[in-house]
């Protein structure tokens, strides 16, 4: 099975992340690297990635004649995506596991969704 | 299958157990043994023509495999440097002796040994008896190359740290683990069936990959009636695919299928199997299963279903292994036979029970309940709720589809 674990983000964030010491932060990014090497050695990563500033991204709206793109950031998001891991584990309870292994999960930002999968169902049996 | 249809796949697969078979029997040490053999099918697959294959394909493959298995461990410690010089006079002793022992049993008991988790025993039990390769059984699979690579190099870490050792099951390891290889077998055949809706073509194969192998240990075990069974179940169930979904990926719930698509030939040699296998072998949960199967192939329609022998052997299966899916399924049949307020009435006595009441289909059958009973509005919240807690992708737009059909307003 598996589940997505999103580490969110907001202002509020990244004002306690600047207050962080530099050995604090070295810290941060070592965690994501020991979990990331863990779960690649158990067979239960499918990727994980940090994602550039939200002032980065680029909203995209296909009209019927063109496509128009505006830039990020958008003002109303309070709350932003980080980053995300995507595991393939045995169960639920393992995936909860992971996460509270992501160094994000201390400020409470990390979150559990299973990945919708393509498997049936015979309701008559 | 006769010779002349054969692919040089085919061969390929049948070969991968048997010639590995053979380098544990001389070498032992799975691991650098399985990998031997999966470079030897590699070169095969690339050398070979498929209309003029090698006069004895596995002696080729025994060769090439043990010259490769030389070259690792020649790449490997020094420590291996004595064995090296023993492997050379065995390899060199015995040219080509063409062995008619089946080994697949014990491989596959090794691939499934109690030590793995069930991911890495998929994994395993696809390398070494399915002879597919890792970026096959990871677009199977649906997950990376590199995670399929690390389940199988970590379950053959495991199974050298636990001392297992190859050779054929004893009676005690039989009755002990069959169990659980036939769920391993099951989960592949799950894995491809359940996905086999929608874009996933690769993974259809996973079912074709699982009755193979189901059948094998079925010749291997004749006389053992949960192997039948599940080979049964399989092929009963399987045989219902081309029925089950629309061209854009949409399922097609049992009653609504067109049944002259079914495979005939499938449901027959089904049907055959679990009717001698429920006369001559020990009942258990998986020929319970096929003969549910069975009953519903048997049918023209729904309405001609014999719903009273479902209903009676889910009670039956319900008593071997309870658990929410029987329950419900038991439900369902409970409807057709009582009509549907009984049905409900069960369906809530039943959903006090905690490991019922979360369950995700629960509100699914709930809905089709109240459908039957004409409460369309109620019907229609039912659906909606059923909708956001499934997982599976097909069964989210069904329920939606479900739900919108039953507007207040129509």
């Amino acid at each position: 099975m598996k589940y997505m674990i999103l580490i969110h983000s907001n202002p509020q964030f990244t004002e306690r992340w600047e207050a962080l010491t530099g050995d604090q932060r070295d810290n941060f990014g070592r965690g994501h690297f020991t979990l990331t090497d863990g779960l690649a050695a158990s067979g239960e990563l499918v990727m994980s990635e940090g994602l550039a500033d939200p002032s980065l991204g680029r909203r995209v709206t296909r009209g019927d004649s063109q496509t128009v793109v505006s830039d990020g950031p958008f003002a109303e998001a309070k709350e932003h995506l980080a980053g995300f891991y995507v595991v393939d584990c045995e169960s639920p309870e393992r995936a909860i596991e992971i996460a509270a292994q992501v160094p994000d999960a201390i400020w409470g930002l990390v979150e559990v969704r299973p990945v919708l999968d393509m498997s049936g169902w015979d309701l008559d049996g | 299958m006769t010779a002349d249809t054969r692919t040089l796949e085919d061969t390929l697969r049948d070969a991968a157990p048997r010639v590995l078979g053979v380098l544990l029997r001389r070498y032992g040490d799975f691991g650098s043994c399985e990998d031997a053999v999966q470079e030897a099918l590699i070169a095969a697959a690339t050398t070979w023509q498929a209309d003029q294959l090698p006069a004895n394909p596995t002696g080729w493959l025994v060769t090439t495999a043990s010259r490769r298995l030389i070259e690792i461990w020649r790449n490997n410690s020094a420590r291996r440097r004595r064995e090296l010089t023993d492997v050379l006079q065995v390899v060199q002793g015995e040219p080509d002796d063409r062995p008619d022992g089946d080994d697949s049993l014990a491989l596959l008991f090794l691939c499934c040994h109690p030590s793995l988790t069930p991911s890495s025993q998929v994994a395993l039990t696809l390398r070494a008896l399915g002879g597919l390769t890792t970026a096959e059984i990871g677009r199977a699979l649906l997950v990376p190359e590199a995670t399929v690579a690390q389940r199988i190099s970590r379950a053959k870490a495991r199974i050298k740290a636990t001392g297992a050792v190859f050779g054929d099951p004893s009676v005690m390891d039989l009755a002990e683990r069959l169990p659980a290889v036939l769920h391993i077998l099951y989960l592949i055949f799950n894995e491809g069936y359940t996905s086999s809706s929608g874009t996933s073509l690769h993974r259809v194969e996973l079912t074709a990959e699982a009755i193979r192998l189901t059948r094998q240990l079925h010749h291997r075990l004749p006389q053992d009636g949960e192997a039948a069974g599940l080979l049964a179940l399989m092929l009963l169930t399987d045989a219902r695919r081309p029925a089950r979904s629309r061209p854009d990926g949409e399922l097609i719930p049992l009653r609504h299928q067109d049944r002259t698509l079914w495979n005939a030939a499938a449901i027959a040699e089904g049907i055959a199997l679990i009717t001698s296998t429920l006369k001559a072998a020990a009942l258990g949960p998986y020929q319970v299963q096929a003969a549910i199967a069975a009953v519903h192939d048997e049918a023209a329609h729904t309405r001609d279903t014999d719903w009273p022998q479902i209903l009676s052997l889910y009670e039956l299966l319900q008593t071997m292994t309870p658990g929410p899916m029987v329950t419900l399924n038991r439900i369902v049949a409970v409807a057709m036979v009582h009509g549907p307020a009984v049905a409900l009435g069960q369906l809530e006595r039943a959903a006090d029970d905690p490991v019922l009441a979360d369950h995700y289909r629960v509100d699914a059958v709930r809905a089709h309940l109240l459908d039957e009973l004409g409460l369309h509005t109620e019907a229609r919240d039912c659906y909606q709720r059923a909708s956001r807690r499934t997982l599976s992708l097909p069964e989210q737009r069904y329920l939606l589809a479900q739900a919108r059909n039953h507007r207040p307003d129509e």
